[in-house]
């Protein structure tokens, strides 16, 4: 087990680094985030003190080893355009795409497995036949239409819910939640609902062709054969086995909430870490943007973590020691 | 029942007294997000925008662009070399102390002293060489030669109080601590990315303004920031955008408000290199020598362009044609010059005339994310340009590469979007010659170079005299122009969307403040 634990850590810390670097050539070769800022009348010498002063002067692989360092150091630079740590722009925004993350998650679980399961277990009744059409709408309408389709029906026409912003947030443990006020979850619907349909779609039709697959199995058909309640052998025995794949995809889905919700965040104007790095990108605030990927990257990491532990607890037949 | 009727009538009389209050407080959805609230961060518009609510300058701008006084009532060149500024007395800062000399002198000293600022305000006190207090109630700026400029250059500069902003951080200023200024509104709260309050200040020495309380939105994209408009989540909007202003206009619920803006367009053409990197024959081979050095070719390339269509059609009626660098009503905008008139006999005749009877081939570059339809614009001025034979492609980018790349000298012809309030300084950025060591020609993308402009431009720059500086700026940019050294376009429009029921007087420079609405 801890064998398994340092082996990721240190292919975590290999994925930082090549990311780091790679973004920050990424960044480098876009532009001169000078030529946004500083202003027409500039001189030589005014845009020399400036250069120097982010420390914009130096080759990249000079600038490259000198992030590098201070990065050891817990330092992810300031923001060239707001003149703060990098990392608490970033860290800043993170509750809002979290908890945004996790709503989105929890809709997509909570509407997609029960919908899958029953798919699953009366493929041919028209309900499921329904359900199944809706969700291939689901996974094919892009999530940015969808927002604007639910800003102008809920927001605009018949104006029940907020077009846009994160309204009222609550301290929760110092961290600004919107779940604490009504105001906040009017807030944070329509962004969660967008966020999650695709998730959701891709849930149903997981659980749904896991059940199926599951209902072949011999262990069901003796189940039967033992004359046991149909309810037990779907809440039991079927679920604990689709659970598998359930949570695989789950965690490695909430990973890609937390890329997708750049879109998300655009369109409703949420104040996360991706309407951020959108900005950050357009106006080549690079400590910004390396801070954002090395932080997701980071959730990245610990989620898989997260799933491949939790593997282990619900399938006895998963080792994480190393084999010999 | 007179007693129920006695409980109506004081329940009517509260509601009537708790309108007013609700309909005192206005939201506002900024397009760009404000970065700092340090107002000598960084000199980006959005930042500047929201430090103009709670900060002044000496002098200020007017709707129309014009200099007004601010916390100082006057101003005079006692000498070529020397203004002096006397300040309104018993203006107060928001902490209660007045504002002195002393303030003054601090905040032009301050925008040197902050390092690590991405775009200092530094252009405009540097022409300061010396600060002396005369009294508590007169500063005098010396300059190392006559610099007619100085007065709006101050306007760029925020009076902070000495005693908030002396050894206060940018967290500071974000978290409203150092945020002590003069201006008619007061800090309440900035939530980052998201949404910054305000309150009046009611010992404001000014016209009080007519909201209680404002907040600003940062709704940086188009579609948000309009459904917050027509859902009512906002009362105003800037920079509508485009696709949708027709539907605004004709909602009975909403009010557009437009005006021609600061901002021209015009092209940039390469004047300084003999093999033009995107310059080729019509088989895509190098030509002998550039031909954008040629005068009659560029002036070719703006008789070629059909200003009113382009304005009509692909700006949809959003601009207006151009014949100056800047907009009308602006210090040095000659009337004389008009928009060029739309000739291509006239275009293909010059063309044979410098030696290229077939054309040649050109690449037009322009941003995609800029400008009003930029990229349509590129797309359109390329069509006009094959018509008389210049066969013509187009390449359009994110202006976050698209600046960088122009700057540096990449493209041949190139678009860009200018807005000024003096075109002396315009001049000096765009077609001045470059001159890395004094910040001339920082903007002249094509390397126009000419000393009898450069000479005009220095004269009007050094004139402290009002009236003579507007002539030598206006005969600066009929020289320039004259020479085709860059060929303007169209005066862009700004538009701002408003609930019904609110009044608004659109600013030239596009800043949307918040006493410019008011109440109907």
């Amino acid at each position: 087990m801890s064998g398994f634990m340092i082996r990721r850590l240190i292919q975590a810390l290999l994925v930082l680094l090549t990311m780091s670097a790679l973004v920050f050539v990424a960044v480098f070769a876009i532009g001169d985030p000078l030529a946004l800022l500083v202003d027409p009348q500039a001189d030589r010498h005014d845009i020399a003190r400036v250069r120097a002063g982010l420390g914009l002067d130096q080759p990249w692989w000079v600038q490259y080893a000198r992030f590098v360092g201070a990065m050891a150091h817990g330092d992810l630079g300031r923001s060239f355009v707001h003149g703060e740590p990098a990392i608490r722009l970033v860290l800043e925004r993170m509750p809002a795409t979290l908890e945004l993350a996790v709503a989105a998650l929890l809709i997509a679980l909570l509407v997609g497995v029960p919908l899958g399961l029953w798919v699953g277990l009366q493929p041919r009744s028209w309900s499921a036949r329904l359900i199944d059409a809706l969700s291939l709408l689901g996974f094919s309408l892009p999530t940015f239409w969808v927002g604007m389709m639910f800003i102008m029906l809920f927001g605009v026409w018949l104006g029940w819910l907020p077009t846009g912003g994160r309204g009222e947030t609550t301290l929760w443990l110092g961290i600004p939640l919107s779940i604490g006020s009504l105001d906040g979850w009017r807030h944070l619907l329509l962004p969660a609902l967008t966020l999650a349909l695709f998730k959701c779609s891709l849930l149903l039709r997981l659980t749904a062709s896991a059940t199926r697959e599951a209902l072949r199995q011999d262990y069901v058909r003796f189940a039967r054969a033992r004359g046991l309640h149909p309810a037990r052998i779907v809440f039991v025995h079927v679920f604990k086995n689709i659970l598998i794949p359930i949570v695989t995809v789950s965690g490695l889905e909430f990973g890609s909430l937390i890329a997708f919700a750049v879109v998300t965040e655009t369109v409703f104007a949420w104040p996360g870490m991706g309407k951020l790095l959108i900005e950050a990108i357009g106006q080549l605030d690079r400590p910004v943007v390396v801070a954002y990927l090395l932080v997701t990257v980071t959730l990245f990491v610990t989620i898989n973590l997260v799933v491949d532990l939790l593997y282990a607890l619900l399938d006895p037949r998963v080792r994480l020691r190393s084999r010999p | 029942m007179p007693r129920f009727r006695h409980a109506l009538s004081a329940l009517t009389l509260a509601f009537a007294a708790t309108l007013p209050a609700h309909a005192a407080d206005l939201r506002i959805g900024l397009a760009a997000d404000v970065s700092s609230l340090d107002p000598h961060f960084v000199n980006i518009a959005p930042n500047i925008a929201l430090s103009s609510h709670l900060f002044e300058s000496l002098t200020s701008v007017d709707a129309n662009g014009k200099l007004q006084p601010g916390l100082a009532t006057s101003w005079k060149a006692v000498d070529p070399t020397t203004w002096e500024f006397k300040l309104r007395r018993g203006v107060k800062f928001h902490d209660g102390s007045e504002l002195t000399a002393d303030d003054v002198v601090f905040s032009l000293d301050r925008p040197a002293t902050l390092t690590n600022s991405p775009g200092p305000f530094t252009s405009y006190t540097k022409p300061i060489v010396a600060k002396q207090v005369v009294d508590r109630y007169t500063v005098r700026l010396k300059t190392a030669t006559p610099y007619g400029p100085l007065p709006l250059d101050v306007n760029s500069i925020f009076i902070v109080s000495k005693k908030a902003a002396q050894n206060a951080t940018p967290e500071d200023f974000n978290s409203g601590k150092a945020l002590i200024g003069t201006g008619p509104f007061k800090f309440a709260s900035f939530k980052r990315g998201e949404a910054i309050e305000l309150v009046r200040n009611p010992q404001y020495w000014g016209e009080k303004p007519a909201w209680d309380k404002v907040t600003f939105r940062i709704l940086t994209s188009d579609a948000p920031r309009l459904a917050a408009l027509l859902a009512g989540d906002v009362d105003a909007i800037e920079n509508v955008p485009t696709a949708d202003i027709a539907r605004l206009k004709a909602n009975p619920k909403f009010v557009l408000a437009q005006r021609a803006s600061w901002r021209t367009l015009f092209w940039q053409l390469d004047q300084w290199r003999d093999n033009s990197p995107y310059v080729t024959d019509k088989a895509g081979k190098p030509l002998a020598k550039n031909p954008l050095k040629d005068v009659r070719v560029r002036q070719a390339i703006s008789k070629a362009i059909n200003r009113d269509a382009l304005v009509e059609r692909t700006l949809e009626g959003l601009a207006i044609p151009a014949g100056n660098i800047v907009s009308p009503g602006i210090l040095g905008n000659a009337k004389a010059l008009k928009p060029e008139a739309y000739d291509p006999e006239g275009a293909k005749k010059l063309l044979a005339a410098a030696g290229y009877p077939d054309g040649f081939a050109l690449t037009l570059h322009g941003p995609n994310n800029r400008y009003i339809n930029d990229e349509q614009v590129v797309q359109t001025v390329a069509q006009l340009l094959t018509r008389v034979g210049i066969q013509a492609k187009v390449e359009t980018l994110p202006l976050s590469a698209y600046f960088g790349k122009a700057r540096a000298g990449d493209y041949s012809v190139a678009l860009l979007g200018w807005g000024s309030l003096a075109g002396d300084f315009a001049l000096r950025s765009l077609v001045g010659t470059p001159n890395p060591d004094t910040g001339w020609g920082s903007w002249n993308w094509g390397r126009y170079s000419n000393p009898k402009v450069d000479q005009l431009v220095a004269a009007s720059l050094a004139s402290v005299e009002p009236q003579e500086r507007e002539k030598l700026a206006e005969q600066a940019a009929t020289q320039a122009l004259k020479d085709y050294a860059v060929i303007p376009l169209y005066h862009q429009y700004a538009s701002w969307g408003l609930k019904k029921g609110i009044k608004f007087t659109p600013r030239v420079d596009e800043f949307s403040f918040a006493w410019q609405f008011k109440p109907e």
